[in-house]
C-alpha cells in the first residue's frame, strides 16, 4: 500500500511537471512570440510581414496541436511506466 | 437550374442526411442520450467536438473579424484554439476519469453540496442559452439569404430541424450528425478559399498562399495588402498593437472561456478511456485548425479582393496610388455579388458626392481627411457587413453555383451543430442534475429520458423565441478612455478568473479539510486506472 501510494505520488508529480513544461511553451508562443515579443522579432521577415505576425495567425495554433499530441503521448508512456493505465 | 434550386438541393440534402443519421442513432437509454453510449472513437469524437464548438461565429464571422481587424484580431485565433491546450491537460482527462454525465455532477460531488450543483446548473443554462440564441439568429440569416425566406421563418425552420434530430437522438444522434456537419462545413469553407488563394497567389493552399507572392503585383500578398489599405487611410493590416496588456488579457479570457464551455466538456464523457480523452482533444484541435489556419487567409484575401474590386487600378503594380484612387468603380458597373447582397441590406451604397463612383476609405482618419477632400470625396460610400465575407466568397471569386449551395449548407451546419450541442448540455443539466439528482432521485430511466426530451424541447422554444429579439443594451459607451486600467470589457474576464483563483486558493487554505471520501475522489481522478465507461449514480 505504501508502495502504491508513493508510486501514485510519483506519477502525479511527473504529470504536473509535464503540464508545466507544456504550458510554458503554450504561453511562450502565444503571449510571447505573437504578442509581447513581436517588436523583437520584427527583423525576421516571413512572407511580406514578420515572424510575430506569423505566430499570431498560424504558428501558435500549430504549436498548440503539437503540444496536445505530445502530452497525450507522454502521458500514455507514464501511465504504462507506473502501471496506472486502463 | 436556378441558384435558388441549387441552394435548396444542397440544404435539403444535408437535412435529409442529418435526420437519417438521427433515426439510425436513436437513443435507447439515458446513457445513449447523455454520453452516446460511452463508446465513441477518439477521432470521431474529435471531429464531432470540432463541429460542436465551431459555431456560426467561426464559420461566418471569423474571417470578417480578421479582415477588418488584421493583426489585432489574431486574439480570436489564438484565444479560441489555445483553450484546447488547457482543456486537454487540466480538465478533460480528469473529468473523464470522474466518469459522470455532466459538469454540474462534478461540481456537486466535489464540493459535496447541492447548492454548488444548483449554481453550476444555473451558470450552465445562462451561458448556453445566450450562446444558442446566436446560433439561431445565425441560421436565420443563412436561411433568409440562401432560401429567400423571411428571417423569422428561417429561425423556425432551424429550430424544427434541431428539434427533430437532437430530441430523438440525444447525444448519440448529435455525435454522428456533428461528424456529418463537420464534413459539410469544412468542405464548404475550404473550396472557395482554395480557389481564391489560387487566383491571387497561384498557391492552392490558403495558409501558405497568404504568405506568398500576390501574382498581379509581384509583391508579397500581405505587403500588397498593407500598401492598399494604407492608401485608403486605414492602418496597416499587419500593424502592431500598442495596448499589449489588453491583447494578452483578451487572449487569456478567450482561452479560459473556451476551456470552460460545458457543451464541449461533455463531449469528452463519450470516449471509452482517459487516454482517449487526451487524444480526442488533439484531434479536435486538428479538425478545428483546418478551418482556423484557413480563416486568416480568407480574411486577408477577401480584404484585398474587396479593395481591388472598388479600385481596379490598385490590383496590379501601382506607380501612384493617388491616380489609382481616382479610378474608383462606377456604381452602375458593379459586379453581380454586390447587387445580390445589396438586396439583403448587408451591403449599402450611398453616393455622398454624387459622382456615380463608389469610394471606400477610412473617413474617421483625420490625417487622411485632406487627401479625401482634395479628391472630392465626401465620406465612405460603401458599408459592407463583415459577416458576408465568407458567404459571398464564392460569388466574389466567380465560382460555380454549386459552391454557393455548399456554403449555404456549411453555414447552416455550423450553426445547427453548435445549437444541438448546447441544447444537449442544457437538457442534461435540467433532467439529470436538477430533476434526477436533486428533485426526484427515484425517477425511472424512462421518466428521466422523457424529462430530458421535454427540457430540450423547452430550451429550443426559449432560444427560438429569444432569437427574435437579440438582446443588446449598453448603458455606457465602450470607448478606450472609459476602460479601467486600459483593459477593455471583453478582456476583463481574465481579471475575473484571476480573482476567482485567488479567492478559491485562500478559502481552501483557511477552511478545514474536506471529508475523507472527497479527498479520495480528488485522488482517484488523478489516475486513469479503473475509469470504465461513464456511469450514472
Amino acid at each position: 500500500m505504501a508502495d502504491d501510494k508513493s508510486n501514485a505520488a510519483e506519477y502525479w508529480k511527473a504529470n504536473v511537471r509535464t503540464i508545466i513544461g507544456c504550458l510554458a511553451v503554450w504561453a511562450f508562443v502565444s503571449y510571447g512570440c505573437a504578442i509581447l515579443f513581436r517588436p523583437l522579432l520584427a527583423s525576421i521577415p516571413v512572407g511580406g510581414t514578420d515572424l510575430g505576425f506569423w505566430f499570431a495567425q498560424q504558428g501558435s495554433i500549430l504549436t498548440f496541436i503539437v503540444l496536445i499530441f505530445f502530452y497525450a503521448w507522454k502521458m500514455n508512456k507514464l501511465d504504462k511506466k507506473f502501471g496506472l493505465e486502463e | 437550374m436556378s441558384q435558388f434550386a441549387i441552394n435548396l438541393l444542397f440544404v435539403g440534402a444535408s437535412f435529409a442526411l442529418y435526420i437519417g443519421i438521427a433515426i439510425w442513432a436513436r437513443a435507447g437509454s439515458t446513457k445513449d442520450f447523455y454520453v452516446a453510449g460511452g463508446g465513441v472513437h477518439p477521432i470521431t469524437n474529435g471531429m464531432a467536438t470540432a463541429a460542436d464548438w465551431m459555431s456560426a461565429a467561426s464559420f461566418i464571422s471569423m474571417a470578417g473579424l480578421l479582415a477588418s481587424g488584421g493583426y489585432a484580431n489574431s486574439t480570436f485565433l489564438m484565444g479560441w484554439t489555445g483553450g484546447y491546450v488547457i482543456l486537454a491537460m487540466l480538465l478533460a482527462p480528469y473529468l473523464r476519469k470522474f466518469g459522470k454525465f455532466t459538469v454540474p455532477d462534478f461540481i456537486g460531488d466535489r464540493f459535496y453540496s447541492n447548492t454548488a450543483r444548483l449554481v453550476a446548473v444555473i451558470c450552465l443554462i445562462v451561458a448556453s442559452v445566450t450562446y444558442v440564441i446566436g446560433q439561431m439568429t445565425g441560421a436565420g440569416v443563412a436561411f433568409s439569404r440562401f432560401l429567400e425566406v423571411p428571417n423569422t421563418a428561417g429561425i423556425w425552420i432551424a429550430a424544427a430541424i434541431v428539434f427533430l434530430y437532437a430530441v430523438f437522438g440525444g447525444m448519440k444522434g448529435i455525435t454522428y450528425t456533428q461528424v456529418a456537419q463537420y464534413v459539410v462545413l469544412i468542405i464548404a469553407y475550404t473550396i472557395p478559399a482554395v480557389f481564391i488563394a489560387m487566383q491571387l497567389t497561384g498557391n492552392p493552399i490558403p495558409m501558405f498562399g497568404m504568405f506568398s507572392t500576390h501574382t498581379e503585383s509581384g509583391l508579397p500578398l500581405l505587403e500588397k495588402l498593407d500598401d492598399v489599405v494604407n492608401a485608403l487611410g486605414f492602418q496597416d493590416y499587419t500593424a502592431d498593437v500598442d495596448n499589449k496588456l489588453n491583447m494578452v488579457l483578451f487572449t487569456l479570457s478567450l482561452m479560459v472561456g473556451t476551456a470552460g464551455l460545458p457543451h464541449v466538456i461533455i463531449r469528452f464523457f463519450t470516449v471509452p478511456k482517459v487516454a482517449d480523452a487526451r487524444w480526442s482533444a488533439g484531434w479536435a484541435l486538428v479538425f478545428i485548425a483546418l478551418l482556423y489556419l484557413t480563416a486568416p487567409a480568407v480574411g486577408s484575401m477577401a480584404r484585398l479582393n474587396l479593395a481591388t474590386t472598388v479600385y481596379p487600378e490598385m490590383a496590379g503594380q501601382v506607380e501612384n496610388y493617388d491616380d489609382a484612387a481616382e479610378q474608383a468603380l462606377v456604381y452602375e458597373d458593379r459586379p453581380g455579388w454586390i447587387r445580390t447582397w445589396e438586396e439583403t441590406g448587408l451591403i449599402n451604397f450611398d453616393d455622398k458626392n454624387n459622382d456615380g463612383r463608389i469610394q471606400v476609405y477610412n473617413d474617421s482618419n483625420e490625417e487622411y481627411a485632406e487627401t479625401a477632400e482634395s479628391r472630392g470625396w465626401e465620406g465612405n460610400e460603401l458599408t459592407v457587413n463583415n459577416d458576408i465575407l465568407v458567404l459571398a466568397n464564392p460569388e466574389i471569386a466567380n465560382l460555380p453555383g454549386w459552391v454557393i449551395g455548399l456554403i449555404a449548407a456549411g453555414g447552416i451546419a455550423a450553426a445547427l451543430s453548435t445549437a444541438a450541442g448546447l441544447l444537449l448540455a442544457i437538457s442534461s443539466a435540467i433532467s439529470h442534475d436538477l430533476i434526477k439528482t436533486m428533485i426526484n432521485p427515484k425517477i425511472s430511466e424512462k421518466g428521466e429520458m422523457l424529462a430530458a426530451r421535454i427540457s430540450m424541447g423547452g430550451a429550443i422554444l426559449l432560444a427560438t423565441y429569444l432569437g427574435f429579439f437579440v438582446p443588446g443594451s449598453n448603458m455606457l459607451a465602450n470607448e478606450p478612455d472609459q476602460w479601467i486600467a486600459g483593459i477593455s470589457p471583453l478582456s476583463f474576464g481574465a481579471v475575473g478568473a484571476m480573482i476567482n483563483f485567488t479567492v478559491a486558493f485562500l478559502v481552501c487554505k483557511v477552511t478545514k479539510e474536506p471529508p475523507q471520501e472527497i479527498q479520495d475522489l480528488v485522488e482517484s481522478v488523478r489516475y486513469p486506472k479503473g475509469a470504465g465507461v461513464a456511469v450514472d449514480h
